[in-house]
């Protein structure tokens, strides 16, 4: 199935090896938080009780090994991404404080009253509300992409919603409907109509191997807890003279070159967007996140998803039959591994505390995604989600769980 | 652990299936409030009359899961009919059992609260075993909150 062991990969991750009332936990809520390998609590640690100091500060040695670490992490998220320089990768405290870095910076220089964004109905909603403050600042138009009745969007008017559009901002995967975007066809056809490409990556980048050229993006945002790394931090990714360009965000340590009573000049990229200690461990966590995807191979785990998803949605359809409504795209090339779903009319918070029963961990409610919760007609759903670790047994879990929410909801 | 029966007990079912009070009453003379759970989506609308210091009228509107549901339809069949007084010592006796306490009644002065009968409500007590879904069972009772604040123009 895959080019890893994935009973091997489990043993890796330290949480999963807890059991809860003599049974062993099926965690599937990967697309909310993944969990944490070994190696990357180790290195975390390991630089608490070897190198804790502030980075780009002092002289002394440790001092040095801690901005050694830190920006050792930027290199390989550079890589990891294939970004043109380390330049162009800023550390933030997630996708979200990325997406609003950019509408705040980039939007608050660029748009005026009357320009219009353009998102889609499937985004998530850090990726709806910053550019919804800026509408109600600066009077800019937000235009939607709407969505076709297999889950993907609907690009019959693209060129009409991108006439005279100034940014377009879209989800590479849908975190609730796990739909995959053809992120480089939009890209060109944002800079066909002179528009830059903002892409909310919070959902692919963990699971696909991502390459921003490739993709043709101008801003890329992620999270690092998503894709086995800590909380706390999350990247921008930029094109360098787009970021350049950009005046700074918040206001700080480090971000500056100088600071005079009068004034201060930004420092350079990436740390003119840096402002303040940044999350020195979590970074270094992430360094040894992506060294623990790349051992997996990227493509592996992609490969890995694909047949699982396509797994779980075969094995939930034909035990389920009509009794099962899948929010998203059917056809594996086209999603990832999140699986929204309606169980008979049974609500998705009652399915959530029936599976837990069997220690069975799936997202229940809106996903912060309320606008497509309205569009599907649905107030919530319930989200199955796999990451590295899952394997067909854990399917197995949930379908046989969902049985026993039947016996207390069916009449 | 907690078992699944502690929680969806046959009353609690009975009342998500078969919900009592449902519905709308003209505004004015009765007064609607709205309550959401920002986290899951739950939704309610309470509208409430109230004439002389009785609730003499409830319906409920809303989606969600089992138990916001049902405890909406209990809440609305226990203060039907009873005096503002006397929904409100509910409305507290409730959000104790829920775990929840005014800051007046936890100091040893206030004043001992008479005793509350809770009746059918009594069946979502299981619901303290599970935190997260105590917010599910409270939302209709803050939303009937601000609807006897509103209908009898105290301030919240």
């Amino acid at each position: 199935m895959a080019g890893f062991d994935v009973a091997r990969v489990r043993k890796d991750f330290p949480l999963l090896e807890r059991s809860i009332n003599g049974q062993r936990i099926v965690y599937l809520d990967s697309a909310a938080t993944s969990q944490k390998p070994r190696r990357v609590l180790d290195a975390m640690q390991q630089y608490y009780e070897t190198c804790n100091a502030n980075v780009h500060r002092s002289v002394y040695q440790i001092a040095g090994e801690a901005t050694e670490q830190y920006e050792n992490a930027r290199h390989k998220v550079r890589r990891f991404v294939n970004a043109a320089s380390e330049r162009e990768v800023v550390f933030v405290k997630n996708a979200t404080e990325a997406i609003n870095l950019v509408a705040h910076s980039w939007g608050r220089m660029h748009l005026q009253p009357g320009d219009a964004v353009v998102l889609t109905h499937l985004e998530h909603h850090a990726n709806i509300v910053p550019w919804q403050i800026l509408a109600a600042e600066r009077g800019i138009e937000i235009r939607w992409v709407p969505l076709t009745h297999d889950y993907e969007l609907d690009l019959t008017d693209l060129d009409r919603l991108l006439d005279g559009a100034k940014a377009f901002c879209f989800s590479a995967m849908s975190n609730v409907l796990g739909t995959i975007t053809p992120v480089r066809l939009l890209t060109d056809a944002a800079h066909a109509h002179g528009a830059i490409a903002v892409v909310d990556a919070c959902q692919y980048v963990p699971h696909v191997p991502t390459d921003v050229q490739e993709m043709g993006a101008d801003v890329l945002a992620f999270s690092a807890h998503k894709m086995c790394g800590p909380t706390g931090i999350g990247v921008l990714w930029g094109r360098e003279a787009l970021l350049d360009a950009m005046p700074p965000f918040l206001g700080g340590g480090d971000m500056i070159s100088d600071v005079r009573l009068d004034g201060f000049t930004p420092n350079e990229l990436p740390v003119k967007f840096e402002a303040g200690t940044p999350p020195i461990a979590e970074a270094v966590g992430l360094g040894a996140a992506i060294d623990y995807l790349n051992d997996l191979g990227m493509a592996n785990v992609r490969a890995h998803e694909m047949a699982l998803t396509g797994y779980a949605l075969d094995r939930l359809e034909e035990r389920y039959g009509d009794d099962i409504t899948v929010f998203g795209p059917r056809n594996v090339e086209h999603r990832g591994g999140a699986i929204s779903f309606a169980f008979r009319d049974v609500h998705p918070h009652d399915i959530s505390q029936v599976l837990d029963q069997s220690n069975v961990c799936v997202r229940a409610g809106h996903h912060c995604a309320k606008p497509l919760m309205r569009l599907l007609g649905v107030q919530a759903t319930a989200r199955a989600s796999v990451y590295v670790y899952n394997d067909a047994d854990d399917v197995e879990a949930l379908v046989e769980a969902l049985a026993a929410a039947s016996d207390f909801f069916t009449i | 652990m907690p078992g699944l029966e502690d929680l969806y007990r046959e009353i609690v079912l009975d009342h998500y299936r078969n919900p009592r009070n449902k519905g709308e009453l003209p505004v004015p003379p009765a007064v609607r409030t709205e309550g959401v759970n920002p986290l899951c989506g739950d939704e309610i609308a309470v509208y409430l009359n109230v004439v002389d210091g009785h609730v003499v009228d409830i319906k409920v509107r809303g989606q969600g899961c089992s138990i916001s549901q049902s405890s909406a339809s209990m809440m609305s069949s226990a203060v039907k009919g009873r005096t503002v007084e006397e929904v409100r010592a509910l409305v507290r006796a409730f959000m104790r059992m829920m775990s929840i306490h005014e800051h007046a009644l936890e100091s040893d002065e206030a004043e001992p609260e008479p005793e509350v009968k809770l009746g059918d409500l009594e069946a979502l007590r299981g619901v303290v075993k599970f935190p997260p879904r105590i917010k599910c069972a409270t939302l209709a009772w803050f939303t009937l909150t601000q609807g006897l604040d509103e209908a009898t123009g105290a301030t919240a």
